[in-house]
């Protein structure tokens, strides 16, 4: 078995009396996608927020790469190779497409100290922008304002800066959410072949596109994770039927 | 050239066009309020890299307007009698040259930036208001409570610094140098918009989690342009000193930053040419109503008021007839 | 440095304590229910002080003078909140700076033009002038503890108010959950304006109870909404109990730095500069205070955002 690049380690984190992340221990491996499934109010934002950086664990570790990144920013988290996509998009809505990819390859070539030559004329990174607004289909869309945007090209966007940072792993926080059933298809087919460059820990509702993609998943209910296995496991699982996948239909 | 663009153009032009009629009609003061105008809009390019860029809400900056005011204050003082500023461990002594004096206030007021924005930037929103204009009236009563200086009264210097090759006592020539310099910030200001570091900074000021998921800082780039922010106020303390020869803890005090912050908000919320259309209506405001009525500041109230609640473009913004989008 | 101006100057530094506090308590409700910065906090003290000014002089009645203060600064902090401030809500901290700023302008100037330049004294009355005999056989200003005791009154109504009351109830959830609130049924427009009058209330007796020691004068708001600032950053937003330690913190520390710091250095210094450098620093102390909490608790001592 490889060693995973990505692991939690008895992670806990409570809010007052609720236990929003119990013991959870999970890992991602070289050239998988794990999702992590689980219904609303299950803590897989809270999760994945301690995992990017942010919110800090009451107890437990994150290691990346076989180092303890528990104690370390969300910054520094990025520059060891964690791209991070966000649930409700997080992008400069002033900005253009272009800009915040711009951004992204600009995070990732750590040449932020420049104050004088004109950013847009980095050949370098602009070509490096456009490249990863081209693979997640936005190309035609590069002088847009992201305010502009529909809900499903922003989440497409967040894909795209997260390219440009060329990461060691992705976490993605629903990214499918709002593309519709063809976008969804196209990011599925995306993602399938993406997981070859880096690893993704792949939180999503779309079970369509988990049971399509996913090498491994998780389900977390109340904070714990019930179980972990592949698509099949996890569809034959009686706890994970009761607890969840019973109430969503046609599973 | 865009309807923003050639209002730009306008509004640069009317300075030495101004001046420039000035001159020729013989009416000094005019000249030294273009001067004014000049050196008011440089302080108000300054705070704009932290405001307009940055969303940096500083009601501190007088802090930075009278240190650079001090600058000039204390090496012209002691040139002017003689007294180097100390003599241990190594001699430092007075000057009335200018190019010295604005090095000096600029790194002068780029370290105090660097002190209290490292401090305030620990904090965002509310708080940074609140810190900066407390640590904008500490050095306000510093000033006041040091006797060395001149305390309450201030400092006054006999005759104004000097620059090489011209006549800084002629209105014409000392406009010209506030200009030049006004020029240079506005262009230096532009650069950094458009400059990889002002991409991020504008960044953290629309999504600072967007900024750390990229791998940057927020608070070191918000540092460094409130450092930047600090030393272009601080330049322009100084030229403002010397174009009063005088200087008091009135540049270090709330209501100044205060007023640096409506030159801004008078021309236009992130805008780079803001600051000279604001700073350019406040003195036509203070001298056309300022004639009209000894409260004046009842009306630059008014007036500040309707602009903020119901035309935030300014006036730029309003000439240009589109409001700037931005928080 | 004797022990009997020792206990004078703490007493000093617990009256101008329980001063700023009056006026942080009000800031900071302002901002925990409403969201809002307000700069006018200073003018509303202003108008207080200016109002028991005024009716001291026409009437000689120092209780008419005081319930005039409270009755002015409220009405004026109704007539902002109706006609400015609830624009401002929505606004960004850039906007509310902006136009609270102008509304001390219009105060400032405002007032200038109905009393003039020049300070107006408020005279203390009569049955509270003079010393008193402290136990220790301590004389101390008689009026300057009566302050105190006010202002710790109205503290603990304050919070008997926040704790016990409806609309102290009120308060509360508007600060945890403004829709909450509203769908509960309460008018938040009607609450914001009765928290808004009730807050510039408290700044206007502030005025007027510190107008009896120091003259009043246009401009005497904005220092002491500054301090009030310091307070409040010390403190935590929001919380009440913040506002008050931190009051009490800055008050001390002010008035004991300025009569400590210069013997302190005298110890060990020429006299002049000795008192030069310590009133110097003096001057800076709660700002250094103020530095040290942010760097240790950047959100204040009782703060939680």
């Amino acid at each position: 078995m490889t060693e995973p690049l990505l692991r939690t380690e008895n992670l806990q984190k409570s809010f007052g009396a609720l236990r929003a992340t119990d013991d959870v221990s999970l890992d991602l491996r070289p050239g998988e996608i794990h999702a992590l499934i689980g219904p609303n109010g299950a803590g897989k934002s809270t999760l994945i927020k301690q995992i990017a950086g942010g919110l800090a664990p009451d107890a437990g570790r994150v290691v990346f790469d076989g180092q303890d990144v528990t104690a370390l920013s969300t910054v520094a988290r990025a520059r060891a190779g964690l791209g991070r996509t966000f649930q409700i998009s997080a992008l400069a809505m002033e900005y253009t497409v272009l800009q915040n990819a711009m951004l992204g390859a600009l995070g990732q070539a750590g040449s932020v100290w420049r104050f004088f030559r004109p950013v847009m004329g980095d050949s370098a990174l602009r070509l490096r922008a456009e490249q990863a607004l081209e693979r997640v289909g936005l190309e035609t869309l590069v002088t847009q304002r992201t305010a502009e945007l529909s809900h499903g090209q922003r989440r497409l966007l967040e894909v795209a800066v997260a390219l440009t940072l060329r990461p060691r792993a992705f976490l993605m926080d629903e990214p499918m959410a709002g593309l519709g059933t063809d976008g969804s298809q196209t990011l599925t087919a995306f993602l399938d072949d993406l997981r070859r460059e880096a690893p993704i820990l792949l939180v999503e509702h779309d079970m369509d596109a988990v049971f399509a993609l996913a090498d491994r998943i998780s389900v977390l209910v109340y904070g714990r994770i019930i179980a972990t296995g592949t698509a099949a496991e996890i569809r034959a699982n009686k706890e994970v039927r009761e607890a969840y996948l019973g109430e969503e239909a046609g599973v | 050239m865009s309807r923003a663009g050639l209002i730009n153009l306008a509004l640069f032009a009317m300075l030495p066009l101004t001046a420039g009629a000035a001159l020729m009609l013989d009416e000094p003061f005019i000249i030294t309020l273009a001067t004014k105008v000049a050196i008011l809009a440089l302080a108000g390019v300054g705070l704009n890299i932290a405001l307009g860029l940055g969303g940096l809400v500083s009601l501190g900056h007088a802090a930075f307007f009278g240190i650079g005011g001090y600058a000039m204050g204390i090496l012209a003082s002691h040139a002017q009698s003689f007294t180097p500023l100390m003599q241990a461990p190594f001699l430092i002594e007075g000057t009335k040259s200018m190019p010295v004096i604005w090095l000096v206030a600029v790194i002068a007021g780029a370290l105090a930036a660097l002190a209290i924005g490292a401090l305030s930037l620990r904090t965002t929103g509310v708080y940074f208001i609140m810190i900066t204009l407390a640590f904008g009236q500490m050095l306000y009563y510093f000033a006041i409570s040091w006797p060395a200086y001149g305390g309450e009264d201030g400092l006054s210097i006999w005759v104004r610094n000097g620059f090489p090759g011209l006549n800084t006592l002629d209105p014409i020539q000392f406009f010209a140098i506030a200009f030049v310099l006004l020029a240079l910030a506005l262009w230096g200001a532009g650069r950094l918009a458009a400059s990889p570091f002002g991409l991020a900074l504008q960044a953290a000021r629309q999504n600072a989690e967007r900024v750390e998921t990229v791998g940057l800082s927020p608070y070191r780039l918000r540092l460094v342009a409130f450092v930047i922010s600090g030393a272009v106020t601080a330049l322009a303390g100084a030229l403002f000193a010397d174009l009063n020869r005088f200087v008091s803890p009135t540049m270090l005090s709330w209501q100044m930053s205060g007023e640096i912050m409506i030159f801004i908000i008078l021309g236009g919320v992130g805008r780079l040419y803001g600051p000279v259309a604001g700073a350019a209506l406040f003195i036509l405001l203070e001298h056309v109503l300022g004639g009209l009525s000894d409260f004046w500041h009842v009306y630059l109230g008014l007036l500040l008021l309707l602009v903020v609640l119901f035309a935030r473009g300014g006036l730029i913004g309003a000439l240009a007839g589109r409001e700037v989008a931005h928080d | 440095m004797s022990v009997i101006l020792l206990i004078e100057q703490v007493l000093n530094g617990l009256q101008s304590g329980v001063m700023l506090f009056l006026m942080a308590a009000g800031l900071t409700l302002i901002f925990g229910v409403m969201g809002l910065i307000n700069l006018a906090h200073g003018s509303l003290y202003m108008v207080g002080a200016f109002a028991a000014a005024a009716v001291a002089g026409a009437t000689g009645s120092f209780v008419l003078a005081l319930i005039a203060s409270l009755v002015a600064a409220a009405a004026a902090g109704a007539v902002v909140e109706l006609t400015v401030i609830r624009r401002l809500y929505d606004r960004d901290h850039l906007d509310q700076v902006l136009a609270t700023f102008a509304l001390i302008l219009i105060f400032s100037e405002g007032t200038r033009w109905l009393f003039g330049s020049f300070p107006l004294f408020l005279d203390i009355p009569d049955a509270l002038a003079g010393p008193v005999m402290l136990p220790g056989g301590i004389q101390y200003p008689l009026y300057r503890l009566v302050i105190i005791g006010v202002g710790l009154l109205v503290a603990i109504g304050l919070f008997q108010l926040i704790a016990r009351t409806r609309i102290g109830i009120r308060i509360r959830a508007g600060e945890s959950d403004r829709e909450m609130i509203a769908a509960l049924g309460v008018d938040i427009s009607k609450l914001y304006t009765i928290v808004f009058a009730l807050g510039a209330a408290l700044a206007g007796l502030a005025g007027a109870l510190v107008g009896a020691i120091q003259s009043v004068q246009v401009g005497m708001g904005e220092p002491v909404l500054i301090l009030a600032f310091v307070v409040i950053v010390i403190g935590g937003i929001g919380s009440i109990k913040g506002a008050l330690v931190g009051a009490l913190l800055v008050g001390l520390t002010d008035t004991l730095g300025g009569v400590l710091l210069p013997g302190f250095f005298a110890t060990f210094m020429e006299a002049s500069a000795a008192t030069a450098l310590g009133s110097s620093l003096a001057s800076m102390s709660i700002y250094i205070l103020m530095a040290g909490v942010l760097i240790f608790r950047p959100t204040g001592l009782y703060g939680s955002r």
